[in-house]
């Protein structure tokens, strides 16, 4: 007798790390991809009951929403202050923080430099989109040079206003930075290498081997005043020649690492 | 336990690691250093964590962290340093997670001097960071009181799950005296029903101070002034000393209600019929029982290291029954036992007026001394 049910051949589903919630982002917008990948990766290495997650002040600040893991919410900027505060008395839980450029590069800039210095056993994830998105699409520490935002509204004057902010190059040369990379979200094939990134540095921080940062470059088509498509074409044009990707720190015990 | 001589600073630190203590964070400020060194030594030795932080913003978010995981953690900073753990103060508060707040009060504002001072009280008494939120506030005036007040700080900002501030002076911090420690007890990291730790078999915990919805926000501030009126209720902490026959009485907390005490002394000595009450728990402060004092007494002569900040306290107490004098040293200075045997000798003959203002006569007699 022949069945009518096919058998299933499942491709695709919610990562087990995620909870039901529909996200507020944007429509087109990376934050969901950078979420997926990293609930994935809690996913296959089985990390999500041990995870305390660090959410940020700025668009992701209800991320605590989406992940099915403990979570709290900090002050913004002092994400990795808090991450270390946790991670201290709970030194085999897995501690992330998930922040954005303004939370990370401009307000929260002590609080990150001292927390990879330390070779602080936290991962961090740190979303560039060159603007502060949650508050309407200000000027952030990593805005490009002539990149018009609401408060460089002629273009980032880097005369008045300064130069971008290059972080993983910076963190990458602290002796207590063990793993210091930057990816970028634009199409499927680097979001492939995104996602190994994330693993690698859970695996940092898994086997104690210090501080991890991932730097994911992201679009912000609302405030970029882009569809997008268009977003993800000037996060390539735009945004990787200024902020290059590649691995700027590996340690020797992380280069060894066989995952 | 045998009394031994310790340095203020120190005693706190060693009475908090031996009292649960699980992890310290700071930062250099004078004059509560020794707290800070004292922890960097003794915590690794017994196993638990201290960071030195870059800086109290980080110090203050570290505890906030640990905090969030239910364990017994504190800091400790002066006048400044403490203005810039409020941020963090008030997310704490927030969030309804407890830690406790060691605060060394120097001569201010701004970078001011690195004397005794109780400029602060109003900073950490009335809120200090945004938002409804009232820390418990212990004012000791001794090192052993201060000693004694540690684990009472931390069953406080547990069962209520806010912070607990100690609050003392550089003096308090700096002098060494004769004190006894507790034992040393194990720590015994508490259940709680809301502590991050993993969600391992159960659902998991989000904490967070963020609500929102304005009505849900109004709901967590009820939740917090329902648990403030219960401290009210039952946590309220003072001594009186030669109260019940006094006309008249001396208030003062922490070092100026111990300068207070000798200069109490001297005029009993004297034959001049003045007592002696000092709020331990200065927020809440004990309204009720210096409601009823008013009763008894012809007037109050508050001794304050400020311009006058729990002063405003007194006055609310008291709503105009009786006349209130003030006498205030300013900037780091610390009055002499003396100089309130004057001001008492003062109160015991002059005609007091409860429609006059403290302040404006105290200034009047300050300009005096000052000049």
């Amino acid at each position: 007798m022949a069945t009518l049910m096919v058998p299933e051949n499942l491709v695709y589903e919610r990562p087990r790390s995620f909870t039901d919630a529909p996200t507020h982002y944007c429509p087109g917008c990376t934050h969901g991809v950078a979420h997926r990948l990293i609930a994935e990766v809690l996913d296959e290495m089985g990390l999500a009951e041990r995870t305390i997650g660090v959410a940020p002040v700025g668009c992701a600040v209800f991320a605590y929403n989406y992940f099915d893991t403990d979570f709290v919410e900090a002050a913004h900027g002092r994400a990795p202050a808090m991450a270390t505060g946790i991670k201290r008395v709970l030194p085999d839980s897995i501690v992330f923080t998930y922040q954005g450029d303004g939370d990370l590069a401009s307000i929260g800039m002590g609080e990150i430099v001292h927390a990879a210095a330390r070779g602080e056993n936290i991962t961090v994830f740190f979303i560039n989109n060159a603007n502060y998105g949650m508050t309407g699409g200000q000027m952030a520490p990593t805005t490009l040079p002539g990149m018009k935002t609401t408060s460089s509204p002629d273009g980032r004057d880097v005369e008045t206003q300064g130069y971008p902010i290059r972080m993983a190059e910076m963190l990458a040369t602290l002796d207590g930075a063990a793993y210091v990379v930057r990816r970028s979200l634009h199409d499927p094939a680097n979001i492939r290498k995104a996602k190994k990134a994330i693993r690698i540095a859970f695996e940092v921080q898994d086997r104690k081997l210090g501080f991890s940062m991932v730097e994911l470059l992201s679009t912000c088509p609302s405030n970029w005043n882009l569809s997008p498509v268009e977003s993800l074409k000037w996060l390539e044009e735009h945004m990787i020649p200024f902020f290059p990707l590649g691995d700027y720190k590996v340690a020797p015990a992380v280069a060894e690492l066989k995952i | 336990m045998a009394r031994e001589l310790w340095e203020g600073n120190q005693a706190i630190a060693e009475a908090a690691s031996r009292v649960g203590l699980e992890a310290y964070f700071g930062y250099p400020i004078t004059p509560q250093n020794e707290i800070l060194e004292w922890m960097s030594r003794r915590l690794p030795e017994l196993g638990r964590a201290f960071v030195q932080a870059e800086s109290e913003l980080g110090a203050i978010n570290m505890v906030y962290g640990a905090a969030c995981t239910g364990a017994r953690v504190m800091t400790s900073s002066s006048s400044p340093g403490i203005s810039l753990m409020m941020e963090g103060l008030s997310y704490i508060a927030g969030t309804e997670v407890p830690m406790v707040l060691v605060n060394v009060m120097r001569g201010g504002p701004g970078l001011g001097n690195i004397a005794p001072s109780q400029a602060d009280y109003n900073q950490i008494c009335k809120g200090g960071g945004h938002g409804d939120y009232h820390p418990i506030v212990l004012a000791p005036a001794s090192v052993q009181e201060a000693v004694d007040l540690m684990p009472v700080a931390f069953d406080l900002a547990e069962k209520y799950l806010n912070i607990c501030c100690i609050l003392i002076d550089g003096s308090i911090g700096q002098m060494m005296e004769p004190v006894e420690l507790p034992e040393m007890r194990p720590v015994q990291r508490k259940d709680f029903p809301w502590a991050v730790t993993g969600a391992k078999g159960r659902p998991r915990r989000i904490l967070s101070s963020i609500y929102l919805d304005p009505p849900e926000e109004e709901k967590t501030n009820l939740r917090l002034l329902r648990r403030w009126q219960e401290v009210q209720e039952k946590e309220l902490r003072y001594k009186e000393y030669f109260t019940d026959d006094a006309d008249f009485i001396v208030i003062g907390f922490g070092t100026a209600g111990r300068v207070a005490l000798s200069a109490v002394r001297a005029a009993r000595a004297q034959g001049i019929k003045v007592g002696l009450f000092r709020p331990i728990t200065v927020a809440p402060f004990p309204y009720k029982r210096v409601a009823e004092l008013a009763q008894r007494v012809g007037a109050f002569l508050v001794v304050e290291m400020n311009a006058g900040q729990m002063l405003e306290d007194v006055r609310l107490a008291v709503n105009g029954s009786i006349p209130i004098e003030f006498y205030g040293r300013l900037g780091g200075v610390v009055p002499f036992p003396d100089e309130i045997l004057s001001e008492i000798q003062r109160v015991a003959k002059a005609k007091l007026s409860a429609d006059a203002d403290p302040i404006a006569n105290w200034m009047k007699r300050m300009e005096m001394v000052a000049r």
